[in-house]
């Protein structure tokens, strides 16, 4: 049914309407075996909605939903038998241990009672809870219960792994580890991984793929190098260089750079010079710098990361946040001054 | 040597052959594993244990009460019921503690109703709602789960109760049991299950309609007060104002005509359903529930009917009660198939 070739998880057209909102429009999305795709955006950009989608816990109000080649809307049962799902507050049964409710899982899922405590007690190893299988659930830690969750998710073998917001209230280090886990079990296995995440620095150390989803659209989607280098395109390169001491004003060396073709533009802020250029050019910058007998502590060439590919895409979306939020003002505003004439 | 491969084989051969074999046998189906889940549950549950205890005390105390008035009950030869031991066990009153199908016709409501209301809301409260549904299990067996399983141990308690005071009127007695009887007071335990399946399966139609268990519970049970108490309040209004003033004004058949009316109005209630069920099945000189006229009592001997009769007089109790189960439970089924699951 599936060829070699064909995604794991590929998303046609996919549409939710709530009412007449639109929580997911037209998503058209292909994710291959053996990929970790970030699914990122802002709260409410319907991250969730589309994970339900995939697993037939919802229906799409147009377009169809492919994973690992069935169809989940309509044969849910064969989905989710070959997909592991986390959602993003995963809860337990709290009057069980962390063993038995792993073993409920396991059973649920059909595997054969005779080889299913080995093999829940492996991957309570594997996740690092093999201390505390006979705990309560009710006396787990945040971290601990999103560590219960991936065992869940690993015990069915499954092939395609989806995460939603797994590194939610998890300490740095825990969400380091974590990760690193996913992308070691990606790896040997093989799983297809899906992440969605609004955590953008979790994301971008694991995914080898990103989609930024914003308002129920996929706005952009490709690897970080490629989104970054598709931000610089119409931008320039800025590079920052700190000197000792304050530089006083008007600088004096100031007309040596503004004759320099590549430069925009140079700003003097306290000790820091900062050099807005068309093309890369930090090294005849900082030469000469050195030349003309400045002290240089630091050079610091701007970066497009994730934040700024964060702030380029979600811009539009905080702007939109901020009409709704005065519409509604407005209705109450009118609300109340109703009520005093009635 | 060369038998050395061929043995290997068949070894393995055996080896497979063992294994698909207890697949076979230790894989239960993902049903079994949820309903064995939930009867742990509700067995370790203090709620369970609290309601048990209270239908175990009413139960002793009305079979205390049964037993030191069993001698006059059955000495009576004017009540053609005397010589049904059994029965009279679970009827006799000293007219302060009632027996204990009236018990249970109180306190099965409430059992059923404690055991359902969160069934559906708490798993989605926890969060393990949408963690169950992530697994490759049919929707509609989660439903079907919580309502087995609720029932099994409703079905077990009831029928241990009902065995125990078999064997204890046995041992205090020494009469045997008629057969007749035996089947009246199964027909009567089946019945009291029934009793209790209509209330768990609207209590768990509230806890899928509604996200808190408190507002589940709570309606559940303002829809059982209403319905035990306030309803046949309600329908002696409006019978009062709807009827014709002066009943002397009637012929008899406009009388009884309107009494059916009335009793129909309240058989709306399925504590009527009950109370009519259990009594005829209970008491086999009953042979009618609504009125009576001189001409049919005249020609009447006094005598018990056999248990197929009663049971005919029973049987449209028991289908409005089944029917109401099965509507509770198919609304519960079209509320949650399609519904979208989160936490």
């Amino acid at each position: 049914m599936l060829q070699i070739n064909d995604p794991i998880i590929q998303l046609k057209g996919l549409t939710k309407c709530y009412g007449k909102k639109k929580a997911v429009d037209g998503l058209d999305l292909a994710i291959y075996k053996g990929e970790i795709f970030g699914l990122l955006g802002p709260n409410g950009a319907g991250k969730t909605t589309t994970i339900l989608m995939m697993l037939g816990l919802t229906e799409p109000t147009a377009g169809t939903v492919h994973v690992c080649g069935y169809n989940a809307t309509r044969t849910p049962i064969d989905v989710k038998r070959s997909v592991g799902y986390m959602p993003d507050s995963v809860g337990f049964y709290d009057n069980m241990t962390a063993l038995e409710n792993l073993l409920y899982i396991a059973r649920l899922n059909g595997l054969p009672d005779y080889e299913i405590k080995k093999k829940a007690m492996e991957t309570l190893a594997l996740v690092g809870l093999a201390g505390d299988l006979n705990k309560k659930t009710s006396t787990f830690s945040r971290g601990m219960k999103q560590r219960l969750g991936l065992a869940d998710v690993l015990i069915k073998d499954p092939a395609v792994i989806i995460l939603d917001e797994p590194t939610l209230g998890i300490d740095p280090t825990g969400v380091r580890e974590f990760l690193t886990l996913i992308k070691q079990l990606s790896r040997q296995k093989g799983i297809t991984v899906l992440i969605s995440s609004h955590h953008l620095h979790h994301v971008q150390q694991v995914c080898d793929r990103v989609g930024i989803f914003v308002n129920g659209k996929l706005e952009v989607e490709g690897n970080i190098n490629t989104l970054s280098g598709s931000l610089m395109d119409g931008d320039s390169y800025t590079t920052t260089v700190t000197l000792t001491g304050p530089i006083v004003q008007p600088w004096p060396h100031m007309s040596i750079f503004s004759k320099l073709n590549a430069v925009k533009e140079v700003s003097v802020q306290d000790n820091d010079l900062v050099f807005t250029c068309t093309r890369d050019i930090t090294p005849v910058i900082v030469r000469l710098l050195v030349e003309n007998g400045c002290d240089i502590t630091g050079v610091h060439k701007k970066d497009y990361g994730l934040d700024d590919i964060y702030q380029k895409y979600f811009e539009n979306n905080t702007a939109e946040t901020t009409t709704h939020e005065m519409s509604a003002s407005f209705l109450q505003r009118t609300f109340f001054k109703k009520q005093p004439e009635q | 040597m060369k038998c050395l491969p061929v043995s290997f084989k068949e070894l393995s051969l055996r080896n497979n052959r063992s294994n698909s074999r207890r697949t076979a046998w230790h894989t239960p189906s993902p049903f079994r594993v949820m309903v064995r889940k939930e009867i742990a549950d509700h067995i370790r549950s203090w709620r369970l244990i609290v309601l048990m205890s209270l239908i175990v005390l009413t139960f002793a105390a009305a079979m205390y009460v049964s037993l030191s008035t069993i001698g006059t009950a059955t000495g009576n030869l004017s009540d053609p019921d005397h010589t049904f031991l059994y029965l009279k066990l679970l009827t006799a009153t000293d007219k302060v503690v009632p027996p204990f199908h009236v018990f249970i016709s109180f306190l099965g409501p409430l059992l059923g109703i404690s055991l359902g209301f969160d069934a559906v809301n708490a798993e989605q409260g926890n969060g393990t709602l949408i963690r169950i549904m992530a697994q490759p299990i049919y929707r509609d067996n989660l439903l079907l789960s919580k309502f087995v399983s609720a029932g099994m141990v409703v079905t077990v308690f009831l029928t241990s109760l009902v065995l125990l005071m078999t064997g204890g009127g046995l041992l205090f007695t020494g009469v045997r049991m008629e057969p007749q009887e035996a089947l009246r007071i199964l027909a009567f335990t089946a019945f009291s299950i029934l009793y209790v399946a209509f209330w768990l399966a609207l209590s768990i139609l509230l806890s899928v309609r509604f996200r808190q268990g408190a507002t589940a519970a709570l309606t559940a049970i303002g829809i059982w007060i209403f319905l035990t108490v306030f309803y046949q309040l309600l329908i002696k209004l409006v019978v009062r104002a709807v009827l014709p003033a002066n009943p002397e004004m009637l012929s008899p058949e406009q009388i009884i005509g309107y009494n059916n009316m009335i009793l129909d109005l309240l058989r709306i209630a399925p504590g009527q359903l009950y109370t009519d069920a259990t009594t005829t099945l209970l008491m086999p000189s009953v042979r009618s529930l609504g009125p009576v006229s001189m001409e049919e009592m005249a020609g009447a001997v006094p005598a018990p009917l056999p248990f197929k009769e009663s049971l005919m007089i029973v049987w449209p109790q028991v289908s409005g009660l089944l029917a109401a189960t099965t509507v509770c439970f198919a609304w519960s089924y079209y509320l949650f198939m399609r519904r979208e699951i989160r936490s």
